[in-house]
């Protein structure tokens, strides 16, 4: 198996990590110790982990002062301390009472904008309108994934091509997954990338990202799914374009044909799969899978946008 | 699947022989049981424990039955959650662990549900049924049999989800059994059975006791006690039985449909034939996030109790806490979406549900705000029910802020399903809820048995809970960071190990704070003389369950309470309240039954005959429940009077025992 | 202040059973939700028919009017039964209630028959998402039905025991809200799953 060793840490950086947790914020902190999801290296997950510490920052404002404050009262108004104030009776004011809501409120104001405005511009189903820090589009590759029991099928229609666990993109290109599932509920998520997102049986989602940085990213399924969930992960190569092409080369040849049988074959339940390729893809192959309507005599899902259509076999 | 007429699909090969882990289980549990079976038998305790306890309809030990089922049910949920942290933490370096996926999976999905259903519901269920009718100046709950009634179906839902453990499986699927993976296709064994019938059995006793104690709050109130002169933790309480009757039975019409699909082939979770999924994600989720508030919320009572008694002070804001209360009731139901954000909703749906999670932490804030200020020019004696409330205020504070950050769609994109998750909410449960009901505990544990829980093993227990829980989910909110998603069973990364290392030492830590516990308990027995409590108000309180002897009489009050401000007790304490010696008059009081008893019994049999597709066990006992019920309508007379001679001799013994103390 | 009461001196014997009334009906909110769950699972998936028979084919809205129109009778007889009881008259409440009770196995009965004749056809509730629904939602109905009946007669056997008393007069009052309350239902189900469904 693949060794993450990007993200080794050693202990002497546990240590150090542990130290500056204990004195100061974690956050900022932790990429110390390769906390992928504060050291992204796609443009959706960068911007996730922003709000994250933007978020974040709001409601230290009001945790740091409240935790300080229940430290100094406790102390301050220990019973041994006869020369505290003592008013049992005092159990009201206005404008203490008023702070108490409004300071939380308006937090929550500056947070709800920050969420509203970030929950539409980070939508994954938002084609990127830009795919770094000043650069233009450029279309999309598509790629079809399907969550099987215990692995992960990439379709790259553009390509007529498909892989089992192995999954590359170019560098600053923008990439629309199409995500669906044969069975049960999985996640997919490369976290290097841009957040999450369900992998349904007969239902699809979308996530739009890119990738700025080269590298092998770790990723998995996020939703557990069954006995064989643990093994479920694979590599992300983020590869310059040369070496994207290259690696389209290299499936091209050495891969056989993906048919619905051998997709029927290949659905059945395994563990720990070997990167498998695929240079040809039977056409309609996602849709079918999509509708649950691969095997011979299947009735289609009706899909949603086909409101009272008749089912047809694709 | 092979199935036989008298036995279903239950053969030998159900039994667990091959598993080793499970056979030293066995041993141990039947040890141990058997001990405990032999002693009663021997001691002759049957009689007293069936006519005293078991069919017992008196609100305050139905309250401490539901306490012993907890902590007893805590032991096996916390041994779950060893088996994992040990696994977790030895997966590495090509290692399968000790746990084939088989069993690691029935361990977390057990865990989750029996801490939820069968620790921290009876728990709460417990304090509040022990606590409220006291509070409010009443004698008994409303409907006093559907009290031991429910009890018992929250027992029987238990032993359900035991007997898995032993006969065939539980189900493999994480604790809230989402299909597809639920579905027969792929969860063909008892597993998911055993779920859904361990929780609907164990569901209909919650209903029933959230309908009986709504009904007793709004009716049996004492004379003077308006709804704004209710103590904090009735009102919580209030709140949090009114959603139990408004979303239990959201989670049985769920489970039930889940069941259909499984038991009939139909079709409203499967993939085929027009069923979809995520109706149940979304359902379940409806039930699900209320009831996290039906937890937290009566913990949020004890707080201010505790809050206002140990700062000797009145609670800051009681109207803002009310209101705060209510605010966060109506909201809990409007953001079930964002436990799944993932699902893919548009950004405006996600946004909005969002959002309403954020709002509802404004009425949170303002509550640790109120306890903030009440301990504000107070005189805080620090008892330990003060030490868990300080501890929960930090804790909380902590548990709060990282559920906002996962209220961001975003930011939860990235955070969902990960190990960050899985620290936030025990942050929350075990830093509010546990944290709540160990501060409940001991502040109510003089008032049920007379004497207070010794001090020294308590702060061993404390201080062990509290470092244990920071060691044991600190990494896991790293590990969250560093994109480890929950409910692995081995890892690659073998940088990983350390924190898992760490979180298992935490969960040690904690282990020690639960045998810390169960030796305070002990001791305390030994030392019952000393640790008495005469007065009936050992901590100097507020509220009137003090006001009567500890432990209280079976009518609770021989006179019944007038109100005339929030703090009763306090109050009458302050104005000279001369306790009155005569003119007793007989009290009328429900009368034992031990039909609940039976008719949770025959259920669970009939549950149990459901699993296994024992069809004619489940006829047979479905018809008996009915007709046992219909032959219990037949008895009119459920009532006694209380005799006055006792009445005067329980009390001429209290008068007794305030003289010996001054 | 000192001179406040705190406790009640003179306290008169609370009534028996008085919490249950608002006992049920807060039960009667619960189960009502059970129903909003069924009807909402209507909602979303009554329109998947996976190529099997639509509301259309499989509905006889004729039957279903006579069915309504035995379980409205029977809410309207019960509330007879109640007038009566009111009275004190232990007969004809007993009347009423056996009429009441003869027009709800009426009703029970056309579904039944109602039922084998869709499932005949082969529209069996695991033949689509929207024959589960339907059979679920309805059936559900129908077994509440059925439980209301059984305890009908049981109360009925209780009244000729011990006539009209206040527990028994609880009972009734109970039984009353119980039965009207799936009366109520049962419009929701005619127009939600019936009309609206034919009308599909």
């Amino acid at each position: 198996m693949i060794k993450r060793d990007k993200r080794a840490c050693n202990v002497k950086k546990i240590v150090c990590c542990g130290l500056r947790l204990a004195v100061l914020a974690p956050l900022g902190l932790l990429s110390a110790c390769h906390a992928v999801v504060l050291e992204p290296s796609g443009e959706i997950a960068e911007h996730q982990r922003n709000l994250l510490l933007a978020s974040t920052g709001l409601m230290l404002l009001v945790v740091v002062p409240v935790i300080a404050l229940t430290v100094l009262f406790a102390w301050r108004y220990r019973a041994s301390n006869r020369h505290a104030t003592y008013q049992p009776d005092w159990d009201h004011s206005i404008y203490l009472e008023l702070m108490i809501w409004a300071i939380p409120l308006l937090i929550i104001i500056c947070l709800g904008a920050l969420t509203w405005v970030g929950t539409h511009l980070l939508d994954p189903y938002r084609p990127i309108s830009r795919v770094g820090a000043g650069q233009d589009n450029a279309k999309p590759l598509v790629v079809d994934v399907v969550a099987l029991d215990w692995k992960w099928l990439f379709i790259y229609p553009q390509y007529g091509l498909a892989t089992v666990n192995d999954l590359a993109a170019p560098l600053d290109q923008p990439i629309e997954f199409h995500i669906t599932s044969s069975t049960v509920m999985n996640s997919f998520y490369v976290p290097a990338l841009a957040g999450q997102i369900y992998a349904m049986p007969g239902m699809q989602t979308r996530l739009n990202a890119v990738i700025n940085k080269p590298g092998d990213y770790a990723a998995f399924s996020a939703n557990y799914s069954g006995a064989g969930f643990s093994g479920m992960h694979f590599v992300f190569h983020g590869l310059s374009p040369a070496d994207f092409r290259h690696w389209l080369d290299e499936a091209h040849e050495h891969g056989g044909a993906l048919d619905r049988d051998t997709y029927l074959r290949l659905a059945e339940p395994s563990q720990h799969e070997p990167i498998h390729r695929y240079n040809s893809v039977a056409p309609d192959l996602f849709e079918a899978i999509l509708r649950q309507c691969v095997r011979e005599g299947q009735s289609c899902r009706r899909m949603p946008g086909t409101m009272g259509g008749e089912d047809t076999q694709p | 699947m092979n199935e036989s007429f008298l036995f279903g699909r239950l053969t030998l090969g159900a039994l667990p022989l091959h598993e080793p882990i499970l056979i030293g289980t066995f041993i141990g549990v039947a040890l141990v049981g058997g001990a405990l079976l032999a002693a009663i038998t021997y001691f002759q305790k049957w009689g007293y424990l069936w006519r005293e306890w078991f069919t017992s309809i008196d609100h305050k030990r139905i309250g401490v039955m539901y306490v012993i089922l907890g902590l007893i049910m805590l032991l096996r949920g916390f041994s779950d959650a060893l088996m994992m942290r040990a696994q977790q933490a030895i997966a590495f370096h090509g290692s399968e662990g000790y746990l084939p996926a088989h069993h690691y999976d029935q361990v977390f999905t057990a865990h989750g549900v029996i801490m939820i259903f069968f620790v921290a519901m009876p728990l709460v269920t417990g304090l509040m049924n022990f606590v409220v009718p006291m509070q409010i100046g009443a004698r008994d709950v409303a409907f006093p049999f559907l009290n031991n009634f429910s009890f018992w179906m929250t027992v029987g839902g238990a032993m359900l989800v035991m007997t898995s453990l032993f006969v065939g499986d539980f189900a493999k699927t994480g604790w809230l059994a989402y299909p597809p993976l639920s579905g027969i296709a792929t969860s063909p064994d008892t597993g998911v059975d055993y779920y859904i019938w361990g929780l609907q059995v164990a569901g209909i006793g919650t209903t029933l006791s959230g309908i009986n104690l709504v009904a007793t709050i709004v009716k049996m109130r004492a004379p003077g006690m308006t709804l704004m002169r209710m103590p904090i933790f009735t009102w919580t309480s209030l709140c949090t039985n009114i959603l139990i009757v408004a979303s239990f039975p959201v989670l049985t019409a769920v489970l039930a449909l889940l069941a259909l699909d499984r038991y009939l082939g139909m079709h409203f979770f499967t993939t085929q034939f027009g069923g979809n999924p995520m109706l149940y994600v979304n359902l379940i989720w409806i039930w699900g996030h209320p009831e996290v508030y039906i937890l937290v919320l009566p913990a949020f009572g004890v707080f201010s109790e505790v809050t206002a008694t140990f700062c000797g002070k009145r609670l800051f804001g009681y109207s803002s806490m009310v209101y705060a209360t209510l605010v966060i009731t109506i909201l809990s139901y409007l953001v079930w979406l964002h436990h799944f954000f993932t699902m893919g909703s548009g950004a405006s749906v996600n946004s909005f549900f969002g959002i309403a999670t954020m709002i509802i932490s404004i009425p949170t804030g303002a509550k640790i705000f109120n306890w903030l200020f009440t301990m504000y020019h107070g005189r805080i004696r620090f008892e330990l029910p003060m030490m868990w409330t300080i501890a929960f205020i930090i804790t909380f504070t902590i548990g709060g802020m990282t559920g906002v950050m996962l209220a961001v769609p975003p930011a939860d994109f990235v955070l969902h399903n990960s190990l960050f998750l899985v620290a936030h909410f025990h942050n929350v449960i075990i830093g509010g809820v546990l944290f709540g009901m160990f501060a409940g505990i001991t502040y109510w544990f003089p008032k049920a048995f007379g004497f207070r829980l010794e001090p020294f093993w308590g702060h061993v227990s404390f201080w062990c809970w509290v470092s244990g829980f920071w060691v044991a989910f600190t990494p896991l909110y790293i590990l969250g960071f560093m994109g480890v998603t929950r409910r692995l069973r081995q890892f690659d990364d073998p940088s990983l190990q350390i924190w898992f290392v760490i979180a298992g030492i935490g969960a040690l830590l904690i282990l020690c704070g639960i045998v810390a516990f169960l030796i305070q308990i002990f001791v305390t027995i030994r030392r019952r003389e000393s640790l008495r409590d005469l007065t009936g108000d050992p901590w100097n309180a507020r509220t009137l369950e003090w006001s009567t002897s500890s432990p209280p009489p079976p009518y609770n009050f021989a006179f019944t309470p007038v109100i005339h401000e929030p703090d009763a007790w306090w109050d009458m304490k302050q104005n000279g309240y001369v306790r009155p010696l005569r003119g007793f008059k007989p009290i009328v009081m429900p009368k034992n039954t031990g039909a609940g008893f039976v008719l949770a019994v025959l259920s669970s049999i009939g549950a149990f005959g459901l699993i296994w597709y024992i069809w004619w066990l489940a006829a047979v006992s479905f018809a008996s429940v009915l007709a046992f019920a219909i032959y219990h309508t037949f008895e009119y007379d459920r009532e006694y009077r209380f005799p006055i001679e006792k009445i005067i001799q329980t009390e001429d013994e209290r008068t007794a025992m305030l003289a010996q103390r001054s | 202040m000192n001179s406040q009461a705190y406790y009640v001196a003179d306290e008169h014997e609370h009534e028996a059973g008085g919490n249950t009334m608002l006992g049920f009906w807060i039960y009667i909110m619960s189960d009502c939700l059970i129903f909003a769950m069924l009807f909402a699972t209507f909602a979303v998936l009554g329109g998947e028919y996976a190529d099997g028979p639509t509301p259309r084919k499989l509905f006889d809205l004729r039957l279903v009017a006579v069915n309504t129109t035995m379980l409205l009778l029977s809410s309207i007889t019960y509330g007879f039964a109640m007038l009566t009881t009111a009275q004190g008259k232990r007969a004809p409440t007993q009347a009423w209630l056996a009429i009441t009770a003869m027009f709800g196995l009426a009703f029970i009965g056309i579904e039944l028959h109602e039922f084998s004749h869709m499932i005949a056809e082969g529209a069996t509730p695991s033949r689509s998402a929207f024959l589960s629904c339907f059979f679920t939602l309805v059936g559900t109905h129908g077994l509440h039905v059925t439980f209301g009946l059984i305890w009908l007669v049981t109360l009925m056997v209780q009244i000729q025991q011990r006539g009209l008393g206040p527990a028994n007069v609880r009972r009734l009052t109970c039984l009353s809200m119980f039965w009207h309350f799936l009366d109520v239902v049962w419009i929701g189900v005619f127009t939600f799953v019936y009309l609206f469904g034919v009308l599909r």
